[in-house]
């Protein structure tokens, strides 16, 4: 698989399809491993990382489950190739930068991606569409374990899996979902129930991870605490949290719906329209405005656009995306003009 | 829109700022923006706040924290202040007194309790992508014969209520 192959695929975790697809876009699990007798990447010398490498990349391409992916090493992709990962979720911006003995392992359906010498040696990523962490822990921990069998992790019986980071010590597991809070946001509940998730001990980030704000009313929750609970017992406490949430938000939409009907239908028309003629727009404005119209698809009152029509303008439109496809470099300014020249042709061709 | 810093690039970066519960907004351009936050990085990193937490850990002799150093990597616990990250897994080792008391800061506890890599390498190659649940109860059962065997009877009265409970499932 070529990076370029990416670009007519539509990336696991936008497919807009599992369970509660209308709230929660995707369900991601990633574990942090470590190899033993080798210094995290960031203490370790030159040599040490090329043998990190080669050591993982001999044990992935002995595993089946790993069979149809690619292995890339970043020192071999430009930057806006790096920058088109970062965008599909595939790895992270701090991976993406300093890549010198860095990789990453994608399978074809972009359900896994491995990350190798980032902050740890390892960090697998499992990627499933809608709620449905349980499914996607079922396959990470297969992974995992067929790894174990040929790899010697870095471990301790007292404080577990041991990693770069304390923070990320013991099941070195992260479970994260990606929301999308529209009405929690515009009646003005949201900060209340990101405040109940923090006093939690989760987390909520933007749409790209670490450090980003969140936007468009996208929102990704993660638990926090990695060490003296089981896998089991972390996934069914964000499951449990989850659920609470998609159910409030749920009831702040059927209230918008009856009592602010008029409202609601206005704006999201007039996100649809601006989107329809907008002649430059910038990446942000389209998160926003599309967030509307997704809304307005999962409430019925915007027909002929589906979900995943929708999820493919979020990433097509995002900068590197737009740079593989015209297949050039383009300034900020002349992508928002390319950017509202595709948005506009992608939505006025499903009107006829 | 022109960029706060330089003036002459059009603003493609948009940021807020909180300072002292002011809320300061900054358009900027890509290169004012770039030297805006690693200036940013520097002043405030996460290295920074755990090294700070890392700071409580302070016992009665100071000069031993800071040379205590991990005889596999090289690490001090004083680089570990620095940079907020450790440098192998035998680290945990070496710096267990203090790092016991971190980890249970961060998390609320500093005693594992999920899966363990030794315990998947113990079994038998080919099992590794039956679902988890099959290989427990695998597990459980080869237990429970040993424990029969060795007339152990109230861990085996154990482990069968364990396998009753997976095979219920």
């Amino acid at each position: 698989m070529q990076i370029n192959d990416l670009l007519n695929h539509t990336s696991e975790w936008l497919k807009g399809t599992g369970p509660n697809s209308d709230i929660v876009i995707s369900s991601r699990i990633r574990l942090a491993r470590n190899l033993s007798k080798f210094p995290f990447p960031h203490w370790a010398s030159s040599a040490q990382l090329d043998e990190i490498l080669a050591k993982t990349s001999n044990a992935m391409a002995n595993i089946d489950m790993l069979k149809s992916s690619t292995f890339f090493r970043l020192a071999d992709l430009d930057v806006i190739d790096k920058q088109f990962l970062v965008e599909r979720h595939l790895m992270s911006i701090e991976h993406s930068q300093k890549t010198e003995q860095k990789a990453v392992l994608v399978d074809d359906e972009e359900i896994i991606a491995v990350m190798v010498n980032e902050e740890d040696h390892l960090r697998i990523q499992l990627m499933q569409s809608g709620f449905n962490l349980f499914e996607a822990r079922n396959i990470i921990n297969r992974i995992d374990d067929a790894l174990a069998k040929i790899l010697d992790f870095a471990y301790l019986a007292d404080f577990g899996y041991l990693t770069a980071c304390p923070t990320n010590t013991g099941t070195g597991m992260r479970g994260s979902v990606m929301l999308h809070l529209p009405a929690l946001v515009m009646s003005r509940q949201i900060e209340r129930v990101l405040a109940a998730i923090a006093k939690l001990s989760f987390t909520t980030r933007g749409l790209y991870g670490e450090g980003t704000q969140a936007s468009g009313n996208f929102f990704q929750i993660s638990n926090q605490v990695s060490l003296g609970h089981g896998e089991d017992e972390i996934i069914e406490n964000i499951n449990g949290l989850i659920r609470q949430i998609i159910e409030q938000e749920t009831q702040a939409r059927e209230i918008l719906l009856s009592k602010s009907r008029e409202v609601l239908e206005d704006r999201i028309n007039r996100s649809l329209g601006i989107l329809k003629s907008a002649r430059i727009i910038t990446s942000q404005e389209t998160i926003e405005l599309l967030s509307m119209v997704r809304l307005g698809s999962d409430l019925g009152m915007v027909k002929d656009i589906n979900r995943r029509t929708i999820n493919e303008l979020f990433i097509i439109t995002q900068p590197a995306h737009l740079q593989k496809l015209e297949n050039k470099k383009l300034s900020p300014q002349e992508r928002d003009l390319k950017r509202a020249q595709l948005i506009r042709k992608k939505l006025n061709l499903l009107e006829t | 829109m022109f960029c706060d810093v330089c003036g002459k690039n059009p603003a493609t970066v948009h940021l807020t700022e909180i300072i002292d519960e002011q809320m300061n907004e900054l358009h900027l351009c890509e290169d004012c923006a770039r030297h805006k936050s690693a200036a940013m990085e520097q002043q405030f990193g996460l290295s920074d706040l755990l090294a700070g937490m890392a700071d409580f850990e302070k016992p009665n002799k100071d000069e031993e924290v800071v040379t205590a150093k991990c005889p596999s990597c090289g690490l001090t616990y004083a680089d570990f202040k620095k940079i907020g990250r450790l440098g192998c897994g035998e680290c945990y080792n070496t710096f267990r007194q203090y790092l016991a008391p971190l980890l249970k800061r961060i998390h609320g506890s500093n005693q594992h309790v999920g899966k363990s890599p030794l315990k998947t390498k113990t079994k038998p190659a080919g099992q590794a992508l039956v679902p988890k649940n099959k290989t427990d109860l695998q597990e459980l059962k080869d237990k429970l014969q040993k424990a029969i065997e060795k007339e152990a009877f109230e861990e085996a009265a154990q482990l069968r209520d364990q396998i009753k409970e997976i095979e219920k499932k």
